[in-house]
């Protein structure tokens, strides 16, 4: 059965798209082409048709916390918020370090969305994350890692870090580096400055993300080995991968939308909920950060989705865990860059999809025949309340919450079939 | 004050940054009358009767405890100490919890010191009555800069224009040398700051103060110096070499002091370590306003919860007009 999203608006031209057997067939200008007999019509009205995101960093939170999150509410988020596949992080309990905690988590995925969202677990790179020895790599490819990372509890030794490159490079598996200098700054609450003396806080500079990113980075000109470094914070991590670049390191690097959005002045008042690791900086940093995804140096966008319960972030600033959700204001967030005309609707496909499968080598809707049928239709202009009531995920601990947020997905098809 | 038309209308004191000069000049002036109830044989009035303070104190504490003790009593008012050790918290119990748990005894104000900064405001948030906050991590501590300030002002009056007054020690940690510098600029004094570079905050060349690495330097015609209190932990967290050191190139001397004005006072919060941040010819010594500082700490603080507890009484009063 073939079916045809007619109408649709896709990079400011109205287009039909045709799709058979979860594939698409072809995207044509809208109304040049003859429907085929039998097929099924879906009236997009002039919504706006994109690929499905990819999400390279979230946290489910499952196996083993599973009153902030679970793979279920996570990929409900996800759905919602433009999501057709999602790379979730190994911090869960017990730790993503073997071959058993992969496949449980993509059996839930599978049994709950067999159509997609997709997900994509990440290894632990040591096991239990502690920095010590290698996790079995090879036996969490075989069951279904596409990725390596420590994230939150980043490989401090640069020996063992080499080893986790190198090892994982013969697997063909990119290892991601959440780059923090666990010393520098230790039990920091937000980022280091003149609002953080006022507040009477403890802050972390910019360079202790920057020098791991430094390291990262010479590592891996060295090794020749690639390597991705995680939501990046700040305008100096930005240069030393500008510097990087240059060199032809094959350094690849993300951003996330609060970074995006935000700065270290959300942190006024104690607000646990602005509370999230790599810490908000200045404006000057949000402002180098949307240049570098403009031109390439961020070729990837996040969201470290990480859910927190309210009792959790409900305490004093410095008692609060760190984190974000993310996967359902990931869109309206950066759609206002587009509507501001700071980025272009392409960029942010680029950047939300094509980017993040290329560097992660996986599947993604070019809009080609034969590209896999995930994508979405997006209202730009819906308003909606962010709360509890309106968020997907199992959890609301967002600096957004109470805010208006212009744009929505409405509806979003995976493998050719609707989700909503 | 005399004038008639100035209305308190705070509900909480959390930090010096929400005061304005004329709040302060109010709070001082109260607090001078209280300071003469203070020196009577029976040093107690009813002004406060019927009202309930609640000292929760996680973080410890003697002297701020007592100080707001001996206040409350002295106007009337009842008070109860609720203690981190004899609390729910050690149970696990969230701030949260404990601050609603207090609230439901109706409390017209709670005074609480944490180690968390922001903590006082944090209750302020949630809780309808009253909040002082009596010190809250490294972030503030506004009774002790007002009860530093009414030291001063028995010298200097209440225009501190043209004072040059000095705050040595650890700066970066010290929730007394933050309020203080609100407080004392606002006042209208020149505020140097001396601490070595390891004991200064992120942004402090932003601060109105002047940063003085030297501690001759700035000591050199202070009109006050303030002693900060050294954390002995500063050290094992690698933030200083060692306490003798610190001593030989920080404390304030009478030598050091001999830079200052002839009739330079001296301050310090307490507990003092002897020997490390202050000498003992200094404590002890003609220029000392330590003792000065917990009898102004009393009045303070009887200044504080009188303003806080009795707010809404001038709105609540009953009409008998028409």
């Amino acid at each position: 059965m073939t079916l045809c999203i007619k109408n649709a608006r896709h990079l400011d031209a109205p287009v039909d798209l045709l799709v058979r057997d979860g594939r698409v067939l072809t995207m044509t200008p809208a109304g040049h082409q003859p429907l085929p007999e039998g097929c099924e019509v879906f009236e997009a009205d002039g919504l706006l048709l994109m690929p499905s995101f990819i999400d390279v960093h979230a946290h489910f939170r499952d196996p083993g916390y599973e009153y902030k999150e679970d793979v279920v509410t996570g990929l409900a988020a996800a759905a919602h918020g433009g999501f057709g596949a999602v790379m979730c992080m190994a911090n869960t309990r017990p730790v993503n370090d073997t071959a058993a905690v992969t496949r449980y988590m993509l059996e839930k995925a599978r049994t709950a969305w067999p159509h997609g969202p997709r997900l994509y677990p990440v290894a632990a790179a040591t096991v239990g994350l502690a920095g010590q020895e290698l996790a079995p790599l090879g036996e969490l490819k075989d069951a279904g890692c596409v990725a390596v990372s420590n994230d939150g509890c980043p490989v401090s030794s640069a020996e063992m870090m080499r080893r986790v490159m190198e090892y994982a490079a013969d697997l063909g598996m990119v290892v991601m580096d959440h780059c923090e200098d666990p010393d520098l700054a230790r039990g920091w609450v937000m980022n280091e400055g003149e609002l953080s003396g006022e507040l009477g806080v403890k802050g972390q500079p910019a360079a202790g993300e920057a020098v791991q990113v430094a390291r990262d980075a010479m590592l891996s000109e060295y090794l020749d080995i690639p390597i991705h470094i995680s939501h990046v914070s700040s305008a100096l991590s930005v240069d030393v991968l500008r510097w990087a670049r240059a060199r032809g390191v094959k350094v690849t690097a993300e951003t996330c939308p609060h970074y995006l959005m935000l700065d270290e002045s959300a942190l006024r008042g104690y607000n646990a909920n602005a509370k999230v690791s790599p810490p908000l900086r200045r404006p000057e940093d949000r402002e180098a950060l949307r240049q570098a995804v403009r031109d390439g140096i961020l070729g990837v966008l996040s969201t470290d989705h990480a859910p927190h319960a309210l009792h959790e972030k409900e305490r004093t600033l410095d008692e609060a865990p760190k984190g974000f959700t993310g996967l359902d204001l990931a869109l309206p967030l950066t759609w206002r860059l587009v509507r501001e005309g700071i980025w272009d609707e392409a960029l942010l496909h680029q950047r939300w999809c094509y980017g993040p499968a290329e560097i992660f080598g996986l599947p993604c809707n070019r809009f080609e025949p034969g590209d896999p049928a995930d994508f979405f239709l997006f209202d730009p202009e819906t308003e909606w309340t962010v709360s509890p009531e309106t968020l997907y995920s199992k959890s609301a601990n967002t600096p957004f919450l109470g805010e208006t947020m212009r744009g929505r997905v409405r509806h979003h098809w995976c493998d050719g079939v609707q989700l909503f | 004050m005399n004038d008639n038309r100035y209305q308190w209308t705070h509900k909480d004191l959390l930090d010096i940054s929400q005061l304005s000069r004329e709040d302060v000049l109010h709070i001082l002036d109260v607090a001078a009358s209280f300071q003469e109830i203070n020196q009577r044989p029976v040093k107690k009035v009813p002004t406060l009767k019927g009202k309930t303070v609640i000292l929760f104190f996680v973080e410890n504490s003697t002297r701020t405890k007592t100080s707001f003790d001996v206040a409350g009593k002295r106007l009337s008012a009842d008070t109860y100490s609720l203690a981190k050790s004899g609390s729910s918290l050690n149970k696990g119990e969230s701030l949260k919890d404990t601050a609603l748990t207090l609230q439901a005894m109706s409390p017209d104000v709670i005074v609480i010191r944490h180690p968390s900064s922001g903590a006082a405001r944090f209750l302020a948030e949630r809780l309808p009555c009253g909040i002082v906050n009596g010190g809250d991590g490294w972030h503030a501590h506004p009774t002790q800069a007002l009860l530093d300030s009414l030291t001063l002002s028995r010298h200097w009056g209440t225009d501190f224009n043209g004072r040059v007054v000095t705050i040595l020690g650890d700066i970066a940690h010290s929730r007394v040398a933050r309020s203080n510098v609100h407080l004392l600029t606002l006042l209208g004094a020149r505020v140097r700051l001396c601490a070595p570079r390891t004991l200064l905050p992120a942004g402090v060349h932003n601060w109105p103060a002047e940063v003085v690495a030297d501690p001759d330097a700035a000591v050199r015609d202070s009109d006050a110096v303030m002693c900060l209190r050294l954390q002995l932990e500063r050290q094992q967290a690698g933030l200083l070499p060692d306490l003798t050191e610190y001593s030989r190139r920080y404390c304030l001397t009478p030598a050091r002091l001999d830079k200052a004005r002839p009739d330079a006072l001296v301050l310090h919060p307490g507990p003092m370590n002897r020997g490390l941040e202050i000498a003992d010819a200094v404590a002890d010594g003609p220029h000392s306003r330590v003792l000065d500082q917990v009898s102004s700490g009393v009045a303070t603080r009887m200044a504080v919860l009188y303003l806080l507890a009795t707010r809404n009484e001038g709105a609540a009063a009953p009409q008998h007009g028409d």
